[in-house]
């Protein structure tokens, strides 16, 4: 015969397997906060390095041959910065979501794994391309807006393969890129905002909700 | 009065039936390995329980093939959705009748 508690531990089953399966459900709120953590590294060093720029260029100005020729040179280094910064931001959020996802049980490269990865590769690799055209033009002012846009457009599409509240993350990147958009000259802050700020708050919010052991 | 337990279908009363309709409700088309993984049972359990759901309409099955390595899909039946859904409407009476 049925017990009391049957249907109710079915329905659990059926709720259980229907997320299990159709979202990715071992992201850790510690990648977020890793993330945020280089994030904000990676603008400290940026932001160092344009003033060091600043500092020893302001009297060379008139100059245009130097000022360009370094001009390129701390182009460069931005950009190493900048990739090595989205580098070691990956990977400190991979080794958490490794982890997390030994504790959930769910194979880390399942089907769900490869819905959200694809999902979020497709409008960051489309945008990857706009900046490198961008970088190529010459047309440096909206790449930091440019990156929040694109950021925030691959993790709304995200949401639909992991945990719901991503969605809200992405809203935020796109709001700060698209008003980061009319103040050209903050390009970095906003960036720090969007990449450091949001994704500490985010990994934060997100590890008091899912991961805290509860006492 | 109808007994809500008529409501009920047999079929999905094994757990493992019920997770492979549940995950085919929000997935167009899943294959054998990856169902495997999410049920975590074994092959011949697995395919035991497809056949039966396959055996009793709920479940169309295609194989095809990546490079040589045959790739076998599932998705759902309009018939295994409604019976599917008629069998949560049981569970629900159930749990209303309980209070």
């Amino acid at each position: 015969m049925y017990s009391q508690d049957e249907p109710l531990e079915a329905l659990r089953d059926i709720k259980k397997m229907m997320e299990r399966s159709s979202r990715f459900i071992s992201l850790s709120g510690w990648s977020g906060i890793a993330a945020g953590i280089c994030a904000l590294a990676g603008a400290w060093v940026a932001n160092s390095k344009i003033e060091e720029y600043g500092s020893v260029h302001s009297s060379e100005s008139e100059n245009g041959e130097i000022f360009n020729f370094s001009r390129i040179g701390l182009l460069q280094e931005l950009i190493i910065t900048g990739l090595l910064t989205f580098l070691a931001a990956l990977v400190s959020a991979f080794v958490f979501t490794y982890l997390r996802s030994k504790k959930t049980g769910v194979p880390l490269w399942g089907l769900t794994a490869k819905n959200l990865f694809l999902n979020t590769l497709i409008p960051m690799a489309a945008g990857g391309l706009v900046i490198l055209r961008m970088m190529q033009l010459g047309d440096y002012e909206l790449i930091s807006s440019c990156c929040l846009v694109f950021y925030g457009l691959a993790l709304v599409n995200a949401s639909k393969y992991t945990l719901d509240e991503i969605r809200y993350l992405g809203y935020c990147e796109l709001i700060l890129g698209v008003v980061s958009l009319w103040k050209s000259g903050s390009g970095l802050y906003f960036w720090a905002v969007g990449f450091g700020l949001l994704h500490i708050i985010y990994g934060g919010v997100m590890w008091w909700k899912y991961e805290r052991v509860k006492s | 009065m109808k007994n809500p337990i008529d409501n009920l279908n047999k079929v999905f009363d094994s757990r493992i039936r019920l997770g492979v309709m549940s995950v085919l409700l929000v997935n167009t088309e899943i294959n054998f390995n990856d169902l495997k993984e999410l049920l975590q049972v074994t092959d011949g359990n697995l395919a035991s329980h497809l056949a039966n759901l396959e055996e009793n309409g709920f479940i169309k099955v295609r194989k095809g093939f990546i490079g040589r390595k045959t790739n076998t899909t599932y998705s759902i039946t309009k018939a295994g959705e409604k019976a599917f859904k008629e069998h949560l409407g049981g569970l629900e009476s159930m749990i209303r009748g309980i209070k």
